[in-house]
Formats: C-alpha cells, sequence, structure tokens
C-alpha cells in the first residue's frame, strides 16, 4: 500500500527539553491512525510539526511521496481541526468555510460548490448565515470539520477535536467522524487522550511516551497483546491487573509465583523460553478473570470481595487475593456483597507476562 | 408496592412541617433603606464625589460669571448674570505673548498633532504587537525587553540627545517632528497592551488561519483586527488624552506659533501683564480639557471592558 504520510528520524527540542525523539512513522493511504498518550507525551507536537505549524529540530516529513519538511501548512495538502475549534469569531459559518478558498483565490462558482457539499455531508446547511457564538459546541466542531472538507485535502489532522464536548454528543461525533472517514477514505491523523476514541475510530493506534511510540498496531493487538508494561497499563478501564513475581517450575511445567501463591502458565503463548527465576510481572485484564461459576479452569484460588461496583452492564468486583487488589468484571446481574468469599482462576492465554526489568512483554 | 412507598417517602417531608406552613419568614429577606451601612456606604460616596466635583463647578461657575461678580469673592455663588463672553474670548480673543487670536490657534496646533500622532502610534504599534505575540522571530524575546525598559526611562533624560536628533534632521520645531516624537514615545506602553491583548486570543485561531493559507497581513487584517476592537479603543483612549495633555514635548519640540493647545493655556493663564481674568482663564482651561473629558464620557464603557480583557487574560 501507498504510503501517505511518512515520518523519518524526526527530533523536536525547545532548548534543552526534547519533546520528539527519532521518530519513525507510516501511514497508509486511506488510514485512520490515532496518535495516544497521556498530556506532555509529545503527540500534539508530532501533530504540529505535520501540519508544518511547529519546525522539527531534525529529521523528515513526507507527504504523498513529497518531501514537505520545509513547506508552508498551506502548500502541505493537510486540513486541521482543532480541540477549541478556533473558528473565526466575526465570520459567519458560510465565510469560515470559504475563508481558505478565497485566500487561495479559488473562483467564486468554485468556493459555492464546495461549500454546499461540505455542509451537505456534515448537515450543516441551515446554519450557514450564523456566527459561530450562535452555535453548540458539536455544531461548532462540525463547522471545524467543513473548513478541513472544502479544502479538498488529503491528510485530515485531527488534535482532540472532541474533548470539548460533553460525553453525549462526544459519542455521538465520533460516530459521524468514523462515518465521514468511510465515506471520504482520506487519511486522518486523530490525537487524543480518550483510550475509548483511540479503539473505536483507529485502524492503528500509536501509543507515545516522552516523545517515543511505544508501540504501533491495530486497536485489538494493542489491547490483548500490549508490547510493554507502559502500554498495558495505559489501554483498558479499569486498568490491567498486575502482579509482581517469578517464574518457577512445578511438575515439569512452567508457573508464576506471588505471596506465596502459584498461578499455572499453562495456556500462556510465547516464543521465549519461561526459565526458572526469571523476575516477572504478570497482568490480567478485569474481564480475563473468572468467577464462580464463569470458572472453566482446573487451577483455582479463593479470594474476599472486598469492594463492588456496579456499572449497569457490568459489575466491577474488588477482589482481595492474598493481601492483593485485583479488578474483576463480572455480568452486571450477579451481585456479591463485601466480604463474601469467591473463588476465581485466570484465563493465561489472554494474560500477559513482562520481563520485571526491562518491562518488555514476553 | 415498593412504589407506592417511594412516593410516600418522597413526599413525608412537607407533610411533617405542614403545620407550619404559612407562618414565619418566607421568601426574600427584607432590608430597611436607612440602616448603618447604607448610611455609611453613601455617605462617604457622596463625600468623594463631592470632593471631584467642587472644583468643576467652582471653574464653571466662575467662568460664567463677570468680572464684577468675581471680584465680590462668593467663589460658590452662581452668577447672577450669565455671559459666555469669557468663552468667546478665550477661544478667539485672548492673548499670549504677540498674538492675540486665543485658543482657537492652539487648538488646531493640537489637532494636527494629535491626528496623525495617534494613528500612525495606534498602527505601527498593533503591528509590532501582533507580529510579538503571533510570530516570535529569533530575538522577539529581547527586543520586548527592550522595548519595556523603554518604558521607564524618564522622558528629561532623552530630551536633550532628541532635540539633536530632530535638529539634524532638519525637522525640529515643526509638528512633523512633534508627531514623531509622540509615536515613539507611545510605542512601549501601546506595543505591550496590543502584545499581551494578542496573546490573549486562542493561538489555535491563528494556527487555523495559517493551515487556511493566510499570510501576515491577511491573518493581521482579516483575522486579528476584527476581534480587536475593544483594545484599539482603549489604545486610542490613551493616545488621545495622553498626547492631548502633553506640555513637556509640546514646548520643547514646537515654536511659538504652532505651539499646542495646554502651552498656550498656560501662556493664557500666567500673562502677567494685566488684570487676571479668572473667568476667561477658567473658561480656557475647560475648553483645553473638553477634548480628552468627551472621550471619556463617549467610550468609558468599551475602555474598561478592554483593559479588563488585555489585564486580566494577558
Amino acid at each position: 500500500m501507498a504510503n501517505s504520510v511518512s515520518i523519518r528520524d524526526l527530533s523536536l527540542s525547545f532548548g534543552a527539553v526534547t519533546v520528539l525523539k527519532d521518530l519513525n512513522l507510516d501511514i497508509h493511504d486511506g488510514e485512520f491512525i490515532v496518535l495516544l498518550g497521556s498530556s506532555g507525551c509529545g503527540k500534539s507536537t508530532l501533530l504540529n510539526c505535520i501540519a508544518g505549524l511547529l519546525e522539527p529540530t531534525e529529521g523528515q516529513i513526507f507527504i504523498k511521496d513529497r518531501n514537505v519538511t520545509w513547506e508552508e501548512p498551506k502548500d502541505r495538502g493537510i486540513g486541521m481541526v482543532f480541540q477549541s475549534y478556533a473558528l473565526y469569531p466575526q465570520m459567519s459559518v458560510e465565510k469560515n468555510l470559504s475563508f481558505g478558498l478565497q485566500v487561495a483565490k479559488v473562483p467564486k462558482a468554485e468556493i459555492d460548490k464546495r461549500v454546499a457539499r461540505a455542509s451537505e455531508i456534515l448537515q450543516i446547511g441551515p446554519l450557514l448565515k450564523r456566527k459561530p457564538a450562535e452555535l453548540s459546541g458539536g455544531q461548532r466542531q462540525r463547522v471545524a470539520i467543513g473548513r478541513a472538507l472544502v479544502r479538498d485535502v488529503d491528510v485530515f489532522l485531527f488534535d482532540e477535536p472532541l474533548s470539548n464536548l460533553d460525553a453525549k454528543l462526544r459519542s455521538e461525533l465520533r460516530v459521524e467522524i468514523k462515518r465521514l472517514h468511510q465515506q471520504l477514505k482520506n487519511t486522518m491523523i486523530y490525537v487524543t487522550h480518550d483510550q475509548i476514541e483511540a479503539l473505536t475510530l483507529a485502524d492503528r493506534i500509536a501509543i507515545m511516551k516522552s516523545g517515543v511510540i511505544q508501540q504501533l498496531d491495530d486497536p485489538i493487538v494493542i489491547y490483548n497483546k500490549p508490547k510493554n508494561l507502559f502500554v498495558a497499563g495505559f489501554i483498558g478501564s479499569p486498568s490491567m491487573n498486575f502482579l509482581s513475581g517469578e517464574i518457577v517450575e512445578e511438575g515439569g511445567r512452567a508457573a508464576f509465583r506471588t505471596h506465596g501463591t502459584s498461578f499455572s502458565l499453562e495456556g500462556y503463548q510465547t516464543s521465549e523460553p519461561l526459565k526458572a527465576g526469571r523476575k516477572v510481572v504478570l497482568g490480567v485484564r478485569p474481564e480475563h478473570i473468572a468467577v464462580d461459576s464463569d470458572i472453566m479452569h482446573s487451577e483455582v484460588h479463593e479470594a474476599i470481595v472486598d469492594i463492588e461496583e456496579p456499572m449497569g452492564a457490568d459489575n466491577l468486583l474488588w477482589l482481595n487475593h492474598a493481601g492483593h487488589l485485583m479488578s474483576v468484571r463480572i455480568g452486571g446481574a450477579r451481585r456479591y456483597s463485601p466480604g463474601a468469599k469467591v473463588r476465581m482462576a485466570f484465563d493465561m492465554s489472554m494474560a500477559s507476562l513482562f520481563d520485571a526489568e526491562t518491562e518488555d512483554r514476553i | 408496592m415498593a412504589n407506592s412507598s417511594a412516593l410516600q417517602s418522597a413526599t413525608s417531608g412537607p407533610d411533617a412541617l405542614s403545620g407550619r406552613l404559612g407562618s414565619g419568614p418566607s421568601g426574600r429577606k427584607p432590608r430597611r433603606m436607612l440602616s448603618r451601612r447604607n448610611i455609611i456606604l453613601y455617605g462617604l460616596l457622596g463625600l468623594a464625589a463631592l470632593y471631584y466635583l467642587l472644583p468643576l463647578y467652582v471653574m464653571i461657575v466662575t467662568s460664567m460669571k463677570g468680572m464684577p461678580e468675581i471680584r465680590l469673592g462668593n467663589i460658590f455663588s452662581p452668577p447672577v448674570e450669565i455671559t459666555f463672553e469669557p468663552w468667546a474670548k478665550a477661544w478667539s480673543s485672548a492673548c499670549t505673548g504677540l498674538n492675540c487670536d486665543g485658543l482657537s490657534r492652539g487648538f488646531w496646533n493640537s489637532v494636527r498633532i494629535l491626528v496623525p500622532s495617534v494613528a500612525v502610534s495606534i498602527a505601527v504599534a498593533s503591528v509590532s504587537g501582533y507580529a510579538l505575540a503571533n510570530w516570535r522571530f529569533k530575538g522577539s524575546n529581547v527586543f520586548f525587553s527592550i522595548l519595556i525598559v523603554g518604558a521607564f526611562i524618564p522622558y528629561q533624560v532623552m530630551i536633550y540627545p532628541i532635540v539633536i536628533l530632530l535638529r539634524e534632521l532638519g525637522i525640529y520645531g515643526t509638528l512633523t517632528g512633534l508627531v514623531i516624537v509622540h509615536t515613539i514615545f507611545g510605542m512601549p506602553i501601546l506595543t505591550l497592551l496590543f502584545r499581551n491583548y494578542f496573546t490573549s486570543l486562542p493561538e489555535e485561531l491563528f494556527k487555523a488561519a495559517r493551515i487556511d493559507g493566510a499570510g501576515f497581513w491577511q491573518i493581521y487584517f482579516r483575522i486579528m483586527l476584527p476581534m480587536a476592537l475593544p483594545i484599539f479603543v482603549v489604545a486610542m483612549i490613551l493616545q488621545v488624552t495622553g498626547i492631548w495633555n502633553d506640555f513637556l514635548f509640546g514646548v520643547v519640540f514646537t515654536r511659538p506659533d504652532s505651539y499646542p493647545m495646554t502651552v498656550q493655556l498656560n501662556n493664557i493663564v500666567n500673562s502677567v501683564q494685566g488684570v487676571k481674568e479668572y473667568n476667561v482663564n477658567m473658561a480656557a482651561t475647560l475648553l483645553t480639557g473638553a477634548v480628552p473629558l468627551i472621550v471619556y464620557f463617549v467610550s468609558g464603557r468599551l475602555f474598561v471592558r478592554g483593559i479588563a480583557a488585555g489585564a486580566v487574560k494577558g
């Protein structure tokens, strides 16, 4: 597949602070890439570099196989949508949409055609004569997307476009952005700190931490096979349960031992040999711990219910096992009272093992 | 059953109070107009207002009296015979030095100084403030610091060098020279004002305009300028009142026939020959102060809003 955006050895530092470090990234044509990370990880900086609003210290940026490292933002074939919408307050919606085209001296008839098309796609036709102040947050963000749309660009850049909206609108617009992508088939690069947005929208997610991409993969792979401890802890809510311990040999088979309890590692898939004595961290997601009637394993451990958090569809149990608190997701209809004794079992085929020292997946 | 019992418990609260409903305090708490707090508050406010308004009252009253009435010495009493002759004299025939055509000459000189000075200084400062806020160039911080330091250097230190400079340029004593001086001296505070205002506008707006392909001037004229109206009003008021009230530069950098109004006022009031015409002096002073006063009255509300916007977010 052809590459739409390629980034080669990109570095950026402000004085002594390095924000991006030797970053490489290839984004395919028509792909929806989400840059995910907590604040200060460099994801917005990377997006601004791609847009041409920030100059990288080193490295190159290619869009459609053209080196645009030194190009002006307008010559890069990109459109950008900002968190604060950034609509021009004194202009009507129509003027907001057509401003870029006017600046580029596009003929009037062509401007009208493109504005009409964008307003039809985004259903903002009735709002064209209004000022941004007269629009709701969701409408404003739609206009902001429209502004990128009319410019007929190759690549859409989204900088946390939904963060200023309330929860309900956010999920509505999320679906709309996904539909827009299916319809337009443009390359889209989307920055967010919201993992739900990342998991639902992305073809591939790039998880970033301190200016370095930790893992670039399908959302499902990132969720199920996190490459290191950081990714494992970052993705998933509630967070993955982590147990520190070591590998031991029991009856000729590898097992994981912590706080005097052993868990058989049968079913765990790895190419590396599991040598006894290796210090590791075992990670299990809340939905991969079976409780009572769900258990289909032979190896069963006992635990005590500490706290119950009913969430409607799901019920979240905090189990105390040998002094360790673990979150477990069970069906919303199954209720437990605090202090109840339960049996639990880990689904090792879905668990993750990390080296305690390098924090990488084994 | 469960539902109906929940309903009952929800209404049981008011039921318990039903005996006490209708009597006792209800609604807004009444307040006495003549409380001690109000008396002190309005008394102090009235006193402060009086303190500022009394001199103005005396000036207006005196300017409308004839000299015989003034000589009676009752400065607070209203005029028995209202006359506007002192105003007319102050405007068109009061004497300063050699010429006796009143303040009108100074007024038009001041206007000729004011209009270009205000226009040029605001135009230059708004563009530099915009550049400093949005187009960070190499050394922009150093440049800005130097500019700010410039605002703290006393004028007196710079007068002599500027006189020499203007002399060498051949514009010493002309209105052009004074306009240039006013423009330069307005620069630090105005640039600071505009820079802070433009920094307070969301940066993403500027980024969006750049993505849209607008250049330096397009962003300035089409995006920034329409949003900067309040700060333009503030800058205008600062400059109009500042330049209109200026005395020092006017006296140093112009010649008698191009003296601004303030300098001329001083010459009228301080002339030592003949009788002191208090009514003419008062009228002349009020005429000179009219321009800044009108500016304040017309745009005071915008002024406060602009200052607040610049100060809080800047």
